[in-house]
């Protein structure tokens, strides 16, 4: 099978990022190169979005190794979904970042890392071969630990060497986990495990191995162990911080959901109870969080966890109805949470404060932004027609499915807590008296607005079309639900 | 105050060349044989760093006027670039060819495009390396 160009949103970025360390003093090219690269990619992969439908579940054999021998790249919608929007989600935050991130950042790699970091996380929604995914998640946390300490302020290195250190205990953790996983069945190609474990059964071993991944992917993901976030997502550059929360946790949640849809399905009484306890524990934490900070990028922060929270409430119930809401959903956070952090750095951008309590009447000034923060309280609380609304009704469908009040009970009380600390960084920051006179405004740079403007654009028009993405996202949740779809697509044809 | 490092300076001039040699066996050998970019890099690297420790790096800077983060972003370069190179040909992507030739010194050899993927390994190998060196000697 040939589908090369199922492997263009990992080379791309590499190949570019690399000839843009070439160009290191040329800024303006570097700006122009990485903004065309991303909305290319953008569209390529729209297009094999599209193609998947089409001609189901696309494969490349790396050197024309056939699975179960080679490492190979599997598209399905579900990965093809996140590829397409943290590729429109990046290239927005490029445009912020041209306007603020400063140019000693931009003569310092900071275009090239962002094109690695968003390699690594393509390649990680695309590779089906688990130790694949080791690699790429490690491309992926090599650009972001250049990412988090670019600029080497105090504050960043403090709380980036706390993210380097969790980060390579939990990459340490993963590789036992692999060895483990291959030592017990020989296999690492994510199809191929599949099936064994289905032939084997899955026993104490097994289940034990897969908690370690759900160990090691919670880390990642921020789900329960989300100690090392608010910290190290609060300290980059806006631009930065924006890609870490859209993007970033997404890439754990992704792993979780591809471990535990695919290979360890079998035991759900164990792994499905304990994922979703974790949920809601760190909806509980999230939510504490969420209220009890006044600073405005912690609130943001916190507000990633209560999302990776809820998401996984829907992996939890694991009905096809809760996983078609979680998928949209993270398409949903994706898009909002990039906006929220934007708007929260804009906010200290423009009057130098970071706690709500600071700041207030903005919207005397900037009028626009002000109404953005309002679209984005809406949006991250599912008030419909904006984006988050039908991820949380499906998501809650599929909890009283099966029964799990509880779940459900705190996935939309979390609902409430976001709309609450929006809120109140609302009334007591965009509302009110302004604090800034006429003469003391600092003039809001285009740049800013526009990628907010889009961003909301991104988060109306994801509400308003969600008919129009349903195609999408049932098949992707139909791949999830049915694991012998993934496994034909990989295996089948070759036996 | 000055160290005497004589010996250090005239085995260094020697070893680096046994090195270098070993390193490029290394690289050359690596498709078949243990051996490849990875490992034939580190060894070329290392090399290059001995050199930095006998002599200073200014001196070692003149005669190897060469930026190494440049040379590490060249070898990712190559080595992707052979991996899309497949991809003019119809092949999937990181497919790999060779071929035996009769070449003039060597008689029959086996050359194969696995060998310039393996290069720019070693290329990114060797600029990594040397540039973490160098990054941590400038630390005072």
């Amino acid at each position: 099978m040939m589908n090369n160009i199922i492997v263009l949103p990992l080379i791309i970025p590499i190949m570019v990022g690399v000839i843009l360390v070439f160009l290191r003093p040329y800024v303006k090219t570097q700006r122009v190169i990485s903004l065309v690269t991303m909305l290319g990619m953008a569209g390529i992969s729209l297009y094999i979005l599209n193609k998947i439908q089409t001609e189901g579940i696309l494969r490349l054999d790396f050197g024309g190794w056939e699975p179960p021998f080679g490492i190979l790249f599997v598209a399905d919608s579900f990965a093809m979904l996140f590829v397409l929007t943290a590729n429109i989600v990046t290239a927005i935050c490029l445009i912020y970042a041209f306007s603020s991130i400063g140019e000693s950042h931009e003569k310092m790699y900071f275009y090239p890392f962002v094109l690695f970091l968003i390699a690594g996380v393509n390649g990680s929604f695309l590779t089906g071969d688990m130790f694949n995914l080791f690699v790429c998640f490690e491309v992926m946390l090599l650009a972001s630990y250049v990412l988090v300490t670019l600029g080497g302020k105090k504050a960043q290195l403090r709380e980036s060497i706390k993210y380097v250190v969790i980060n390579i205990l939990s990459s340490w953790f993963f590789l036992v986990a692999l060895a483990y996983l291959y030592g017990a069945l020989g296999t690492l190609n994510m199809a191929h495990l599949s099936e064994r474990v289905a032939e084997v059964g899955q026993g104490p071993l097994l289940t034990t191995i897969s908690i370690i991944f759900l160990i090691v992917f919670s880390l990642k993901a921020g789900l329960l162990l989300f100690f090392w976030l608010p910290g190290s997502y609060s300290v980059p550059p806006t631009a930065i911080a924006a890609l870490f929360g859209a993007l970033l946790t997404k890439v754990g949640i992704y792993a979780l959901f591809r471990t535990f849809t695919l290979i360890f399905y079998h035991e759900p009484s164990i792994t499905h109870t304990l994922i979703g306890i974790m949920a809601g524990v760190t909806l509980v934490l999230g939510c504490i969080g969420a209220i009890a900070y006044k600073d405005v990028r912690l609130i943001a922060s916190y507000n990633v966890v209560i999302a990776v929270g809820f998401i996984l409430v829907g992996l939890a119930v694991a009905t096809q109805a809760s996983l078609e809401g979680s998928i949209y959903y993270v398409i949903h956070d994706m898009v909002a949470k990039a906006m929220l952090f934007l708007i929260a750095g804009t906010m200290i951008a423009l009057t130098g404060k970071t706690k709500i309590n600071e700041i207030s009447g903005l919207i005397r000034n900037y009028p626009l932004f002000g109404w953005m923060v309002f679209v984005v309280t809406c949006s991250l609380a599912g008030i419909p027609p904006l984006s988050g609304f039908v991820g949380k009704v499906l998501v809650g469908q599929g909890a009283i499915e099966s029964g799990s009040y509880i779940l459900l009970a705190l996935a939309f009380l979390s609902s409430i807590v976001v709309l609450y600390s929006l809120l109140r960084i609302f009334l007591s920051s965009i509302f009110g008296e302004t604090i800034i006179s006429v003469e003391d405004e600092v003039p809001l740079k285009k740049g800013m607005i526009i990628s907010i403007v889009l961003l909301a654009i991104g988060t109306v028009s994801l509400g308003l079309g969600a008919e129009f993405i349903s195609g999408y996202v049932s098949d992707a949740a139909h791949t999830l639900f049915n694991p012998s779809v993934y496994i034909e697509a990989v295996l089948g044809g070759n036996k | 105050m000055k160290i005497n490092d004589v010996i250090l300076r005239t085995v260094t001039k020697i070893v680096v060349f046994i090195i270098l040699t070993f390193g490029v066996y290394l690289f050359l050998s690596g498709h078949n044989t243990p051996g490849g970019g990875f490992i034939g890099g580190l060894v070329l690297a290392s090399a290059i760093v001995l050199l930095y420790l006998s002599h200073d790096i200014e001196t070692v800077q003149k005669s190897l006027p060469l930026d190494f983060k440049l040379v590490a972003a060249s070898g990712v370069l190559l080595a992707t670039g052979t991996g899309i190179g497949s991809l003019l040909f119809g092949a999937p992507f990181m497919s790999q060819t060779f071929a035996y030739f009769d070449l003039p010194v060597f008689g029959k050899t086996e050359l194969t495009t696995v060998t310039i993927f393996e290069a720019g390994v070693a290329l990114a190998v060797v600029g990594v390396v040397v540039t973490i060196i160098l990054s941590i000697s400038e630390d005072e």
